[in-house]
This record gives structure tokens, sequence and C-alpha cells, in this order.
């Protein structure tokens, strides 16, 4: 863009053509300038996960560039995936985050549905108290959730600690909430007017869920499971607390309890472990990035 | 096919009433427009009608079924709302059959009606389309093509152009008029809108206050108000009102509005208001029954003489206006025979359409 400032002639005045395209510009340059501090920072750590799990353990060890790989070796790779426990941590975790965002969306999109529409004795403060439920951080709800599995185990005999499943029903404690929240926002956002037609239409309140809410608020809905999925796939509290044995293990705690041995760090087979346990976060991103930003723009539609 | 009957109808919201006893009956494929100013209640009732709001009391028959208690999709009505509510997510196909794919009807019903009343509409061409790749003018058609084809005992609209433009607003109007001409149904019509009651009713109600002010055909309501809102809100510009004293002259009544300003009392009126003589009353006269002096006045008409303070051409005629002991009055003149502001303008008035307003009761004498 190069713009040229025209000067009209005449005493006075002048006026710089172009001057808006100017400060414009300055604009751009700052926000990329920015953009690419910040691109900086937080591709750092993936990048030098990835080379260190390039490099053997000696190299990792010796004194040489650490930004630099001299000799390239997939080994940790091939380890990782061979490995009997690695591919059970793998399967646990992707067994724990479906079934924890199918219970959350089933749970979240039916009471923020009711809570968002129906109106109920106590429905607002309802709403706000699934909301402070979310602000209750989880170190500090694992130590009641200890006591109350124990309570349960005196009572039934059923030992729910160190179970894969059990993660099943703490996980929600952490995605419901929130997940609820958001979808309250999203369904409050529709039209009333559009679940009047409906109901006149003839269908039914679980109708107007499945056939004009849910299909409206898509976005809403895809940002919740995102949002769910990670929260559950990257948790790393509950598992630490609540699982021990080895089978039962999910990655996060897989990749930390197995792979450091006393004080041997394996950091080429960590590195590995972590990029590879990263890996399904980032596909499920960015194929749903497209269309989530696309649901969002297509959404903005008057009744 | 069906008509509609409202039994003293009343709905509370909290502790504030917004209908406060209705009673409405409503004949088989009348068109029935309820009109008023905002929070009147039209809407509230429109809705009681529809069963998106319960009546706090009284009752709701559609044809002979009392419906207080059968919800809104059993009520066999359609209704089309302001900001059109199309499913979003659908195209115009989809939106039209939902409640006969909803009601389970079989495939070829459902496109056979779909086409008949996207050809009423002059919609064919956009079935495939989704909503968001409307303009206004055609989302509106869509929701009436969303009642048509459910083919209901009752349409009901609430405010349905409200949020046309004005050009769009005019042509979507004769557009319902036509479709209530070719599809017969008992209409519910809301608006705030006079001109649209006028135009599309067979009946006109006029509400405020949660009330009914006065039931009847456009021209009545019109010509012949019952109250004083009625006088007011029906009719643009407004009728003119000024304070005036009804005095016995003789045989004859006169209304004095002013020091200087007297009109006599058409003969046929003497008996009406004779009992009411001596009275302070409410003077009201429309802009189109003051207009300008052409020779001699002819019997019910005064002449007179003011000074104009503010002139108007609209075109086809010429709105003056003046002051009469304070108040603005309008008058609707010949714009050949308009002067300018600030000059002299001998007018006459029509006194054989005067109304008399009783300030104590709000009604019209």
């Amino acid at each position: 863009m190069t713009t040229a400032t025209a000067q009209i002639g005449g005493a006075g005045g002048a006026v710089r053509y172009g001057s808006m395209a100017r400060a414009n510009k300055r604009a751009l340059r700052w926000s990329y300038f920015f953009l690419t501090l910040f691109v900086i920072f937080f591709l750092m750590p993936p990048i030098y996960m990835f080379i260190t799990s390039l490099k053997t353990s000696a190299e990792i060890g010796a004194v040489t560039n650490p930004w630099w790989v001299y000799n390239p070796t997939l080994e940790n790779y091939t380890t990782l995936l061979t490995q009997k426990s690695f591919l059970t941590f793998f399967k646990n975790s992707a067994i724990v985050s479906v079934l924890v965002v199918s219970v959350t969306m089933v749970v979240s999109v039916l009471a923020a549905f009711s809570l968002a529409r129906m109106r109920f004795w106590g429905s607002a403060t309802l709403a706000t108290g699934v909301f402070l439920t979310y602000l209750v951080p989880e170190t500090l709800l694992f130590i009641p959730l200890f006591k109350i599995f124990a309570t349960f185990h005196d009572y039934t005999g059923i030992a729910l600690i160190n179970h894969w499943w059990v993660l099943i029903v703490l996980y929600p404690t952490l995605t419901v909430p929130f997940c609820t929240w958001i979808m309250i926002g999203y369904f409050s956002s529709i039209p009333k007017e559009l679940d009047e037609a409906a109901l006149i239409d003839g269908a039914s309140y679980f109708q107007i869920l499945t056939k004009v809410f849910i299909p409206v608020a898509l976005p809403g809905i895809i940002a919740a499971m995102i949002f769910c999925f990670t929260v559950s796939w990257a948790q790393f509290l509950y598992p630490l607390a609540f699982t021990t044995s080895e089978d039962q293990l999910v990655l996060p705690v897989g990749i930390v309890t197995t792979l450091i041995k006393g004080d041997v760090y394996n950091w080429g087979q960590i590195m590995t472990g972590a990029l590879l346990g990263a890996a399904p976060p980032l596909i499920i991103y960015a194929f749903l990035m497209d269309y989530y930003i696309a649901g969002l723009t297509a959404g903005a539609t008057k009744g | 096919m069906a008509q509609v009957a409202l039994r003293k109808i009343v709905k509370m919201f909290e502790k504030t009433p917004a209908v406060q006893g209705i009673d409405l009956d409503i004949a088989d494929r009348e068109f029935i427009v309820l009109v008023g100013p905002s929070g009147c209640g039209k809407s509230t009732t429109l809705r009681m009608i529809a069963g998106l709001e319960e009546a706090s009391s009284g009752e709701i028959y559609i044809g002979d079924q009392l419906v207080n208690d059968v919800p809104p999709k059993d009520r066999d009505i359609a209704m089309v709302f302001q900001n059109y509510a199309l499913y979003p997510h659908m195209t115009v196909f989809e939106n039209m059959s939902f409640g006969l794919r909803l009601r389970k009807f079989p495939k070829p019903e459902i496109k056979e009606r779909v086409d008949s009343a996207a050809r009423i509409l002059d919609i064919t061409d956009l079935l495939q389309r989704q909503p968001k790749q409307l303009s206004g003018g055609q989302r509106q058609r869509v929701a009436m093509g969303r009642a048509i084809v459910r083919n209901p005992k009752v349409f009901l609209f609430d405010e349905p152009l409200s949020n046309l433009d004005a050009k769009l607003r005019v042509q979507m109007r004769t557009e319902i008029k036509k479709v209530h001409q070719k599809v017969t149904t008992t209409t519910v019509y809301v608006t705030h809108d006079q001109i649209e009651a006028m135009t599309l009713a067979d009946r006109v109600v006029v509400m405020n206050h949660g009330r009914i002010e006065q039931i009847g055909t456009p021209h009545e309501v019109y010509h012949n108000p019952t109250t004083h809102f009625v006088a007011g809100f029906i009719g643009s510009p407004a009728m003119n009102f000024l304070p005036c004293q009804l005095t016995e002259n003789g045989n004859g009544l006169s209304v004095r509005v002013s020091d200087k300003l007297t009109f006599p009392v058409p003969q046929e009126r003497l008996a009406r208001y004779r009992p009411h003589a001596g009275r302070e009353l409410l003077f009201g006269l429309r802009p189109e029954d003051i207009i300008e002096r052409r020779g001699e006045p002819e019997p019910g008409r005064a002449a007179f003489e003011v000074q104009l303070e503010v002139v108007e051409p609209m075109g086809m005629e010429t709105m003056v206006y003046f002051v009469v002991d304070g108040v603005e009055v309008c008058g609707r003149v010949n714009p050949n025979a308009a002067r300018n502001a600030g000059e002299i303008m001998p007018l006459v008035a029509d006194l054989n359409h005067m109304h008399l307003i009783d300030p104590r009761t709000d009604l019209v004498l």
C-alpha cells in the first residue's frame, strides 16, 4: 500500500489525503509486532519439546546447542508407541475424555435449556449457583471428594478409588458447571419468539430443544465441547490423586509417573509422550475451529 | 374456520393488570384488528388467544371449545411474529413444513400444501433458500406461508409489519389483505398503526389501558367514535380538540370555543346536545372538516378567519395550523387556496361532523 499524499493547492489548510490509511498501517504494524512476540512466546515450549524428542539421551545430556539436533532419531517415538503401558494411558485418556464430553453435554444442554427457558421457582438462583460451583478450584475439591468416596466405601463396600472409570464421575464436576453456564448464555440469546413459533407449530419442549435450540446453538455447543474435551484430556490433579495402578492411569499422569524413575528423568521420552499427548486436542481444534467460526458468523441472523 | 370468543378476560403480570376484563366476539372468517398505543394490552390479548400467556381469569373459546387449558399446539391456530421467528437453520421449505412434519403429515401432502402456499405468496423460487438469504419482505412472506400451510382455524398476527420500511409496509399490507381474500380464515391482527387497522380490518377493536374503548367497522370508529381516546387515536393528523361551552342561543345552541369564535350547532344535532346546554365540554373536529372558504358557507358550515402559524404542503393537500386560545388547531385545505404562514386566511368549519365530548366521562355525546 503506497499511499501518495496529495497536496491540494490553496492557501492555509491543505488536506493531507491518505492520513487515515497511514494511521491504519501503523496500527497494523504494531499488532504484527505483538502478535509475533506472542507466537514466539507460546511456540517456544512445543518447539523445544519437538527438538528434544528427536534427540538421544546422550545428546540431551551433552553440552551442545539445545536448539539444534545433531543426530536426529525416532527412537523415542518407536519406544513409546510400542510400549504397552503408554498405549494403555492413551486408551484410558481417550475413553475417559469421550465419555466425559458425552455425559457433560447431555447434562449441561438439558440443564441450560431448563434454566434459560423454563421459569420455575429458584431457577435464577440455581443458574447463579451453577456458576459459583465452577469458581471452586479442584485443588479444594479433591479432598472432600476423597472423603465422600471413603464414606461411600464404608456404606456400600464399593471402592471407587483407583479405577479409570471413576474419572468419568469426577471430571464432570469441573466441566458441567462451566458448560452449563456457556449454554445458558447461548440459549438465552435465541429469541423467545422462536420457541413460541415452534410451540404453536406443535413441538414439545423436548422437540424445541432437539429441533430448534441445539441446531441454532451449535457453535456454542461445539465451543463447550472443545472446552470440555481439553479439560478432561489435560486434567492432572484428579487422576494423580484418585488413580495409582499403572493400568488405570491416564496420559498426563502416566507420562510423569512411569517415565520419571526415581531421580532419573528420561527427558527424550517425556517430551515425546507430552507431544503425542498434545496431538489429539490440536487435531480437534484444527478441524472444529473452522466450523466453529463459520457457525459463529452464520448464527448472527436475526430471528 | 371458526369464531373466537373472549369472555371477561383478565391478565395480571405480578400485580399490574395488562388486560382488564375484555369481552369480544369474532365471527367466522372475520378480519379483526386490535389497535392501540403500546402497553394497551393488545399483544397480551393476542398471546392469550394463542395460548402463549395464560389468562388470569375469564374464558377463551375457539370454535365451540373452551381453550383456556388447551396448549398452543392443540388450539389449531397459527401465528406470525413481529420479528418473523423463522428457524435460522432450516430452508424456507423446511420452515414452512415444520408444523406439518411434527404432526406427521404424509410427504406428498406436505409438498402440495407448501407449494400451494408458496404460490399464493409468490415465494416458489425461494423454497430452497435459508432465512438469512432473504430480505425483510420475503421473510415476512415465509412467516405467513408457515401459517397458511397449517390451514388453521385462526390466524394471529402480532405487529407483522413493524420491522419493515415504510414502502414495503404498504405493499405487504395490501399483500395480507389479498391473502385473506384468498384464504378466508378468521384473523386477529395486532398493530399500533391506526392506518393498518383501518385498511385491513372488517372490524377494528380500539384498546387502551387494558380495556376495549370501541369495537366497530373502520368507518364507524372513524366517523362515530364513542370515546375521547378513540376520537383522538384514529385518524392522522389527529382530531382537533378545543375546550368549549355549549350555550343556549334562542331556539338553537352554539359552541363557544373562544371569546372571538362561536360555532352554531347544526339543526339535526340540537335534540342530541340540548340536555347538555350550559356545560363546559370538549369540542372535536377533524382537520378535513376545516377547509378553505369558497363562496357562501352551506348549511351546517361556519365561516371564520384565522392567522396561520405553520403551513405544511403535502402535495394533494396542505395542512394549515393556527392557534385558538392557546390550543393548536389543524386544518386541511386545497393547496391552491393555502396562504402563507403569518397571513390571515378565511376558513370554514363543517359542523355536521362535529363531536362534543363530556370531559368527566370522556364519552362522546
